[in-house]
């Protein structure tokens, strides 16, 4: 469905049901290049047990009208904006890769609007293989092929998806390459050029961080330093799962939010 | 510069899809020959039914040993996911009622197997939906036949059984200029020929029956869906971009979005029309699929041989196969099919249909079956069997005169199948 924020429409997925004013909020906040759609396996689930997901095309990306915002901090605060415009906040955050950045960022200078935030696939820091920007900034299609090759863990390189029939890999791609020209520049030129500085420490509301072992793009270790600043954080390990973890691992992602957005 | 460290194809042929058994360390691909799943509780159960979660309730929806094969052609075709289901025609009418409804149109070559030809011209129109049939080469034609009520362009990368080579990129920027999708049977060529998914095609239909198995042992069929079509950029396609009451106002595009077509086939496609696949045969064509790479190869070669020999044989007055330079495709077959233009050929025999009877009753090695792909060399008379419901005129339109005999070069001894044909040869010119 469609809403507005800045009198721009704005898609969002609900889990295929109607929007639940009275339900729980949960606001999840895709990566760079991606679009809602990467929460397919927890929106429905989610709108089943007692929230009211809502997984949200950021502006220029999937449905969305508007351009890309530039820097994660422009992107927080229209995310602010949006939990506004929809009237339902103090929302629960998920992010996942960059929406991991914008939800720190969201979480940090706009508190009265967050209760919660759950981050997959997150660091203080998301440099930017070189190649991989530069496949970005001319719009090859080398772009979408290195994001999918290094977000992936090696299971996902083979089998595993647990819907029937879906392979994960090329899903991966196809998505990607589904964004408009420069749209996957645009967001990893910001991931890159973020400084999250003391943003963990500002950070008041409780936090959950998972983190999955095959993870190439966040590496566990970068997420620890990041974990190391949270006054109160959870933690939860994913063994043999990579970047994309809520399509690599969607049943214990499931399990994970419904616990964590409690 | 960098390079994806995707596993190759040879690799995924044998892997992709499965993992060792969870609970037996089994290596091969168990045949989970049942027809239920056990649920967990009852939260797990409903989660299955509302498509809240992922997972296994009855074979005719999905069966593990199914996903398995789907995964692995969608890996080697590149598409986002696939569907399989129990026969190659079934593929085709399911990709057709998952995205059309009565009233709508589709575009077709007229050079397409001829069970999809009947399917076409006179099954669908019962069901409301109509065809229009165009030359395959002429671009033109393509467009010009587009209607508001059209919704697919309908072809075979290899055309049957005169063996057009498609322009998949031209053809697939008239789909697109028009905002609609190029549907394509893949069956001729496999992944391991081509990707047709790369060049622009937004579903790929097999009949895995066919290279895929390669036993010729097993009945089969998928539509594989590339994920790059955007069913909602216009309102073309409600079963996709509109709410579904099926499963209480899901609208496919909004939660699953490059992925719609995949879940609307399985979640409604597969359940009310109940075309599935059985695990049995999904075991069999998985075991031809890990060679697949291998007997493509050996296809290709043998084909050639096996075109030089007819070329140069008195008895045949025409060889119709990409590989040969007077072929009208032959420079587009170099571009797009590389690895070699598939192990199918048509010729004329000297005579016409006497002559073409005397061959078909004369050949010893090669078998005279409705069907091709198989491992075995395969023969047949088209004008009598796969097109014999064609009248005259669609006959010709179809490229299929009494005099063709189509071979479908299977895998013996080159030298053996030369022997063989070159002994029906002569044997059809004694009449």
């Amino acid at each position: 469905m469609d809403l507005q924020c800045r009198s721009l429409d704005v898609k969002i997925a609900t889990g295929g049901v109607a929007l639940d004013r009275d339900a729980r909020p949960v606001l999840l906040i895709h990566g760079a290049g991606m679009d809602r759609t990467v929460w397919n396996q927890q929106t429905r689930y989610l709108a089943h047990h007692g929230f009211a997901p809502i997984a949200v095309d950021l502006p220029g990306h999937g449905g969305s009208d508007g351009a890309c915002h530039e820097t994660i901090g422009s992107m927080a605060e229209w995310v602010n904006d949006f939990i506004d415009e929809i009237g339902m906040g103090p929302v629960r955050l998920v992010g996942h890769s960059m929406g991991c950045l914008i939800a720190l960022e969201v979480a940090s200078s706009f508190s009265a609007n967050v209760e919660r935030i759950v981050l997959m696939g997150a660091a203080a820091a998301m440099p930017v293989h070189p190649d991989l920007l530069g496949a970005a900034q001319r719009n090859e299609i080398l772009a979408p092929q290195l994001m999918t090759a290094w977000a992936h863990g090696s299971r996902a390189h083979i089998a595993g998806n647990p819907t029937p029939g879906l392979w994960m890999r090329s899903s991966c791609q196809a998505l990607l390459e589904r964004a408009g020209d420069g749209v996957i520049f645009n967001d990893l030129y910001a991931c890159n050029a973020y400084d999250a500085g003391d943003v963990a420490a500002r950070i008041e509301c409780p936090v959950t961080v998972i983190v999955g072992s095959e993870d190439k793009m966040t590496p566990p270790k970068a997420t620890a330093q990041l974990v190391a600043g949270f006054s109160e954080v959870e933690l939860k390990h994913l063994d043999g799962i990579g970047h994309m973890m809520m399509l690599e691992a969607p049943n214990d992602i499931r399990k994970i939010l419904l616990e964590a957005l409690q | 510069m960098v390079e994806p460290d995707y596993l190759k194809f040879d690799t995924l042929s044998l892997h992709a899809g499965q993992e060792p058994d969870p609970t037996t360390g089994s290596r091969g691909v168990p045949i989970y020959q049942t027809t239920s799943y056990s649920f967990t509780d009852t939260d797990q159960a409903a989660g299955l039914f509302n498509l809240e979660q992922p997972g296994h309730i009855y074979s005719r929806i999905s069966n593990p040993t199914v996903a398995v094969l789907e995964e692995r052609i969608a890996a080697l075709e590149g598409g986002v996911g696939a569907v399989c289901t129990a026969s190659g025609m079934a593929a085709f009418h399911l990709a057709c009622a998952t995205i059309m409804s009565a009233g709508n149109h589709v575009v077709a070559s007229r050079n397409i197997y001829g069970g999809s030809h009947n399917m076409l011209n006179l099954t669908m129109p019962r069901f409301g939906i109509n065809t229009t049939f165009v030359d395959p080469r002429d671009l033109d034609a393509w467009s010009d036949a587009i209607t508001p009520d059209t919704r697919v362009l309908f072809a075979e990368t290899l055309g049957n059984p005169g063996i057009e080579v498609l322009d998949i990129p031209a053809v697939a920027e008239v789909a697109h200029q028009h905002g609609l999708p190029l549907m394509l049977d893949a069956t001729f060529t496999t992944p391991y020929l081509m990707k047709p998914i790369d060049l622009g095609a937004d579903i790929v239909m097999h009949s895995v029956t066919k290279f895929l198995g390669g036993h010729g042992i097993a009945l089969g069929g998928v539509i594989v869906d590339g994920g790059r079509f955007d069913w909602a950029a216009n309102d073309k396609f409600p079963t996709l971009s509109q709410p579904y009451d099926g499963y209480h106002g899901i609208t496919f595009t909004e939660e699953y979005g490059h992925q719609a077509l995949s879940m609307r086939a399985r979640a409604e496609g597969l359940r009310d029309f109940g075309a599935a696949m059985s695990p049995t045969n999904a075991f069999h064509l998985l075991q031809g699929i890990e060679t697949l790479p291998l007997r493509m190869q050996r296809h290709v070669e043998n084909t050639a041989a096996v075109v030089d020999f007819l070329t140069d044989n008195e008895a045949v007055s025409w060889v119709s196969h990409p590989s040969v330079s007077s072929h009208p495709d032959h420079e587009l077959a170099k571009q797009l099919l590389p690895k070699g233009a598939g192990a199918i050929l048509s010729f004329g025999i000297n005579g016409g249909r006497e002559a073409g009877r005397r061959f078909i009753e004369n050949v010893q090695l090669a078998s005279h079956v409705a069907n091709v792909g198989d491992a075995k060399t395969l023969v047949i008379h088209p004008a009598s069997t796969t097109h014999q419901q064609l009248s005259a005129e669609d006959l010709v339109a179809a490229g299929v005169g009494e005099d063709l005999i189509r071979l479908s070069v299977g895998l013996e001894d080159a030298g053996d199948i030369i022997f063989d044909l070159a002994r029906a040869l002569r044997a059809s010119q004694k009449g």
